[in-house]
């Protein structure tokens, strides 16, 4: 059998993981409600063959939820770090490329928006909104894209001194037309990169924000939902609502912070000869 | 005295203006976000007070709080008060909410201080150990727990924590900042910190690994240096080389970025005191955005924001000790 070379590895490797990740998504997502619906014979039961997790205190599967409300996250996640990641991008290059006003307001809101700590803003923002998902999402997108938007613009920044954006600009082409065909094709793998690293933070803050009990409505399978309930029943016994869902998010996380990784190896060029 | 202006007390007015207009920004955007909330405060306070109210009284109560000016003219009215030192009545405590805050602070400050203090010696500690064995398996494990611990949330790491030590092991009390039945004053500082512990190693385990890495990557760049190579081939151990070339170099840029972590460490503590049901600032504003208690929220997000803030000017501050070049360059 031939060996395959690093980058394949890594190639193979990264398609590997985003397939586990979409099919946990998958699974999540088709499991019906029948599937965790409450069964009052079957409450309070530890961990056996049939019921894997456990089941909580209104005898739902705790696997079954804890699967349902990872997908959720998921899409809250993905969704949260898609928008910020977009919001970084236009705001970075917009920092770059604007005028100096537009550079020290830009600054100036992100030292706002790190001014005050994430988890007040996010409660914060799902007040004004409401609670529920909207807040949430919005909260989590709002918070998340201040460092990604200063990366952005000290790449807008360098990549402007290059040389070849100096001879583009002699050669009478207008501003625009370099930031669609020379910057903005720079800039494509630091967004999904970006996107990607931004995505176990927005899962985390999802959860938390959820365990707080603003975000998510209750009766929804969401993992925070699912360890705040765990936290009721902790002093009588039932370690297996607490330990087993906020494992399988960990895992999540870890498999995407991995991904993300890989992703920028791949995409780095200086590893393209490996 | 015209050289000390220009040196010293010239950016000194620059910053105080700029955080000034931070603290204000923070408390313009707050205070919009309340505004635009669909949840009613008044009805909350009503549905607070536990009896009917008629009419009269209900337009009473909205006249009082002045519901129905314009949100410009109750803005400037609640920051003029605000100023004054009357930050409103609490809903959710029937409390001044300067009162509670000055309670809870002292609370949340303890735990947070003992979890930055220990955060910082863990972390430091660690990324020594790390830098020194740079490559061997001291290193490899390190970074892997270091990575690890990041992608846990702080709230489940505190779950699994309570559930060991305070569930089964029952070393720690589950929860709250005291012993139920016994009144404040009869609290000895020994049972405080045992209901302190808990919560406290929760939150410095979750930000330990961000020093420890920085200080690992400080150090390896130190001791790749050629005057460490000198000072090796002058033949120093490698406790004296940490001692002498080492320490100097990483300790106070840890420092500093331990002071521009406030924010995560006041984030981090939101989540630990409500898994711990410990009575901080961190409770309480978790709970008075759940009730609608919008004085205390809006209380709390300025003391937050005053908290980073602060933590973030003894950074710069020591930004300017640490390295020549912007001190030479801030005047």
């Amino acid at each position: 059998m031939r060996r395959c070379n690093r980058r394949t590895q890594l190639v193979l490797l990264t398609a590997g993981l985003s397939l586990l990740l979409l099919a946990i998504y998958l699974v999540g997502a088709l499991i019906p409600e029948s599937a965790y619906a409450s069964d009052y014979l079957a409450a309070k039961l530890p961990p056996s063959w049939e019921h894997p997790f456990g089941t909580d205190s209104l005898g739902r599967d705790l696997l079954m939820r804890t699967l349902k409300g990872l997908s959720i996250s998921m899409t809250v996640g993905i969704a949260a770090s898609a928008i910020s990641a977009v919001i970084a991008v236009l705001v970075g290059i917009a920092a770059a490329t604007g005028a100096q006003w537009v550079d020290a307001a830009i600054n100036w809101v992100i030292d706002l928006v790190m001014g005050v700590p994430h988890t007040i803003l996010v409660i914060l923002i799902s007040f004004a909104l409401g609670r529920g998902l909207k807040g949430l999402l919005i909260g989590i997108a709002a918070t998340h894209w201040c460092s990604l938007a200063r990366l952005i613009r000290g790449e807008v920044l360098q990549l402007r001194s290059e040389t070849y954006i100096a001879v583009s600009r002699r050669l009478g082409k207008g501003s625009g037309w370099i930031l669609v065909h020379h910057l903005l094709p720079h800039l494509v793998p630091q967004f999904f990169v970006g996107l990607i690293l931004t995505f176990p933070h927005a899962i985390l803050h999802e959860a938390s924000i959820s365990f707080l009990g603003f975000g998510l409505p209750p009766e929804q399978p969401a993992i925070g939902i699912i360890l705040s309930e765990s936290m009721k029943y902790l002093s009588t016994g039932m370690w297996w609502s607490a330990v087993f869902p906020g494992l399988l998010l960990v895992a999540i996380v870890l498999l995407v912070d991995r991904l993300g990784d890989q992703l920028r190896r791949i995409l780095d060029p200086s590893s393209a000869q490996e | 005295m015209r050289k000390f202006w220009r040196r010293l007390g010239r950016p000194l007015l620059g910053y105080g203006v700029k955080v000034i207009a931070l603290l204000l920004a923070v408390s313009l955007v707050a205070f919009l976000l309340v505004c635009l909330s669909p949840v009613d405060p008044v009805q909350q306070y009503i549905l607070g007070l536990g009896t009917a109210i008629s009419p009269e009284q209900r337009a009473e109560i909205e006249d009082y709080w002045g519901v129905n000016e314009p949100p410009v003219e109750r803005y400037v009215h609640w920051l003029s008060e605000l100023l004054r030192g009357n930050w409103g009545e609490s809903a959710l405590y029937r409390r001044p909410v300067l009162d509670i805050i000055g309670e809870r602070f002292v609370n949340s400050l303890a735990l947070m201080l003992c979890a930055w203090v220990l955060s910082g010696i863990l972390g430091f500690v660690l990324g020594c150990v790390m830098g020194i064995c740079q490559g061997k398996w001291p290193d490899r494990l390190l970074k892997r727990i270091s990575y690890l611990i990041s992608s846990i949330p702080t709230f489940w790491l505190g779950l699994v924590l309570l559930l060991i030590f305070a569930v089964w092991l029952q070393w720690f009390p589950t929860g709250f900042s005291a012993p139920i039945g016994v009144t404040q004053e009869n609290v000895t500082l020994g049972q405080r910190l045992h209901h302190l512990a808990l919560p406290a190693i929760t939150l410095s385990l979750m930000s330990f690994a961000n020093i420890a890495l920085h200080t690992r990557q400080k150090l390896i760049d130190v001791l790749n240096s050629e005057y460490v190579l000198f000072a090796r081939a002058r033949g120093e151990s490698t406790w004296t080389l940490l001692r002498r070339h080492g320490l100097r170099n990483i300790l106070l840029p840890a420092l500093t970025l331990q002071f521009a972590s406030f924010a995560e460490l006041f984030g981090g503590s939101v989540l630990a005191e409500n898994v711990f049901s410990y009575p901080g600032l961190g409770s309480a504003a978790a709970a008075a955005g759940l009730n609608a208690d919008v004085p205390l929220l809006l209380g709390i997000t300025l003391i937050s924001a005053i908290f980073v803030c602060v933590g973030n000017t003894a950074a710069n501050l020591l930004y300017g000790v640490i390295d020549p070049k912007i001190r030479e360059v801030a005047p």
